[in-house]
């Protein structure tokens, strides 16, 4: 552990001895993980696992019963979750939670990481900086013909984008995504791959992903997780030949 | 050839609502009413302060307040302090044991003025506290309820029994308050008497005045980038905190800014009636407001304003004639505009009368493009067309 711990400061992310207990059950249990600069690591695990509630206690969302998550030389678990996002992490939540009153232009401009006091956000004013970077990400995210609609009615996989891009113009340094093609169609599917492709040119990136092919086509690594505890890491091809991952996970 | 912007904007059709407003309030109303049905509809306006700030914080943000008499109350008793200190010269309260002090106090045994009575001989103190202590108070509230993520129902209970306990305390506080009686008698606002027929009139006039001043601080905030995100927190609190907001500072604001506009409504209304107490502030009275916002539409501040104009047109005509039957209506009207057209009268305007003025609109704007840009346009014009990102507004619902 001490090693470990001398080694974090060139990790991006370090997570060590993470605990959360809810009324004594431990939802994760002693986790540590660390994360290099553009890595791209996928966790995985049956459900349960407690793989969403790592991403929640990493943002902030939910506060860690023991343990640290070190964010560039940061300590991340007694910040409040806008302090964690402007230190550079961005989150995407499982299910889209866009602004559906709001038209697809503003939703990404709410995100654009400028103004967020009261004050600032009073005075803000909508300049030609702000209106290039949102249609920079709007074209990224296939919805450049979409930007004066209202999110509303924004197909689901089109919502799943938008939230992605809401991250994206947020330019995190570690970017969280939990299960980003869940429920979308075949296109949709192929489409969001290749975005994560461009994305993962120059962000860290923590995807939560059950789809076995997809996490094949993106990890560098792969984080297997069961009843709060790493069951195995390292390449797919590693995390697929392990007999215990066999059996907890992939055998079913 | 300067065609300014603000020229610009009276003639859009925001612009036009706008007119349409002043001119009813400071036109027609002044024309066919008299003084006294005139100086009545002033008293309706000010409760129209009170409801444009529950637009801003309910129907916006999302924060239901069933307390805002609260605030409508203190800035209304910030004022009658005033007026009352003014009517309570040595020579006027001769007659009293102690002279000099309020009559109420005299009748409850005070032998001199409570500490916080004083700063009201002042009156710029006075106006400084109409919307300072209804935005301190807002504040600490704020303060002790959003930075615990206490929201929803809870907020709204706890606001309720906030507009409880400060009933019961100045009621309870006579010789302070004037207790169930309220602050009464009033004359005369730095030695004008404002119980004349003219005084009156004048008075309504600056209360229209101070509602367009209101309406456009709302109108101001709510196409600010701050209103987007109210609008974004009321249905996805959580996104709005991961996109980097802190959401407690920013229910604290809207909070504090709804607060102080029914300080300045409560100010007014203490100027124009003529005294204050404390049935304004209670549950009933809190409750009203919220009608008004809700039939009015809560999402539309000028729609605030006609829901505060016709339910209590209503009312007044209704208790005329039926006054026990009243409340009743009341509860009737309510649970009408919840189930049938939850966005009040502002969302019915929009619905069914909206789009026969697109028809009318529209045909003019499409003249003026096609003559502006002859063809140069890009493929995706057709939705440009109302897409103009330099314009810094929110446009969907401008009633």
């Amino acid at each position: 552990m001490s090693a470990a711990k001398s080694k974090s400061r060139d990790f991006l992310l370090a997570v060590e001895g993470l605990t959360v207990s809810f009324d004594g059950f431990k939802a994760v249990d002693d986790l540590s993980f660390y994360l290099d600069p553009k890595e791209i690591r996928v966790i995985i695990g049956p459900n349960g696992a407690g793989k969403t509630t790592v991403l929640d206690l990493i943002c902030g969302k939910t506060k860690a019963t023991a343990g640290s998550i070190k964010f560039a030389g940061k300590e991340l678990t007694r910040l409040k979750e806008h302090q964690i996002v402007h230190s550079g992490v961005g989150r995407k939540f499982q299910t889209p939670s866009v602004f559906e009153d709001l038209t697809v232009f503003e939703n990404l401009e709410v995100s654009y990481p400028k103004a967020h006091s009261v004050m600032g956000a009073l005075a803000f004013k909508r300049d030609k900086v702000v209106i290039e970077a949102v249609e920079e990400v709007a074209e990224t995210i296939f919805l450049t013909d979409a930007l004066n609609e209202p999110a509303a009615s924004l197909s689901h996989g089109q919502k799943q984008w938008l939230e992605i891009g809401m991250l994206l113009i947020q330019k995190p340094d570690l970017l969280m995504l939990d299960e980003p093609v869940a429920g979308m169609s075949v296109t949709e599917r192929k489409k969001t791959a290749e975005l994560l492709k461009v994305i993962t040119k120059d962000h860290t990136v923590l995807v939560i992903e059950h789809d076995m092919q997809f996490v094949g086509d993106i990890a560098d690594r792969v984080t297997v997780m069961h009843q709060g505890k790493v069951l195995s890491e390292g390449s797919i091809e590693h995390v697929k030949a392990d007999p215990k991952v066999i059996e907890v996970y992939l055998g079913h | 050839m300067k065609t300014s912007s603000p020229m610009k904007w009276f003639v859009s059709r925001e612009g036009l609502y706008y007119l349409g407003l002043a001119a009813l309030l400071v036109v027609i109303l002044p024309l066919i009413l008299d003084p006294f049905r005139l100086n009545m509809v002033g008293k309706y306006l000010t409760y129209a302060f009170v409801a444009i700030g529950l637009v801003m914080c309910w129907g916006k943000a999302g924060i239901l307040s069933l307390g805002q008499g609260v605030f409508f109350g203190l800035g209304g008793y910030c004022m009658a302090m005033f007026l009352k200190l003014e009517a309570s010269t040595p020579e006027a309260t001769a007659i009293q044991s102690t002279p000099g002090i309020p009559d109420f106090m005299d009748w409850n045994q005070l032998t001199e003025l409570p500490w916080f009575w004083e700063p009201f001989h002042s009156f710029s103190f006075t106006l400084l506290a109409v919307i300072g202590v209804p935005v301190l108070l807002a504040f600490v509230i704020g303060l002790a309820m959003f930075t615990r993520r206490v929201g929803g129902v809870y907020f709204a209970i706890i606001t309720q029994a906030i507009a409880a306990v400060l009933t019961i305390l100045i009621i309870g506080q006579q010789g302070f308050t004037g207790g169930v009686n309220g602050i009464t008698d009033l004359q005369t606002l730095k030695g004008w008497d404002i119980r004349t027929d003219e005084a009156r009139n004048i008075l309504y006039f600056v209360c229209v005045g101070m509602l367009f001043l209101v309406l456009f601080v709302a109108r101001f905030v709510q196409n600010s980038k701050l209103g987007r995100i109210l609008v974004a927190m009321n249905a996805q609190e959580t996104r709005v905190r991961f996109s980097g907001y802190d959401v407690a500072a920013f229910k604290i604001f809207v909070f504090c800014l709804a607060a102080a506009f029914a300080g300045v409504g409560g100010a007014m209304f203490t100027l124009i009636v003529g005294f204050m107490s404390p049935s304004f502030i209670g549950i009933v009275g809190s409750i009203e407001m919220v009608i008004f916002c809700a039939l009015g539409g809560r999402l539309s501040i000028l729609g605030a304003v006609y829901g505060a104009l016709l339910v209590n047109a209503a009312k007044s005509g209704f208790s005329e004639s039926f006054p026990e039957l009243w409340p009743f209506a009341m509860g009737a009207l309510f649970i009408g505009v919840v189930l049938a057209f939850p966005n009040g009268m502002a969302g019915l305007y929009q619905t069914y009368v909206m789009p026969l003025e697109d028809k009318i609109f529209k045909r003019k704007k499409v003249e003026a493009v096609a003559a502006a840009e002859p063809e140069a346009t890009k493929p995706v014009a057709k939705k440009t067309d109302d897409y103009d990102p330099m314009i810094d507004s929110y446009s969907p619902e401008k009633s």
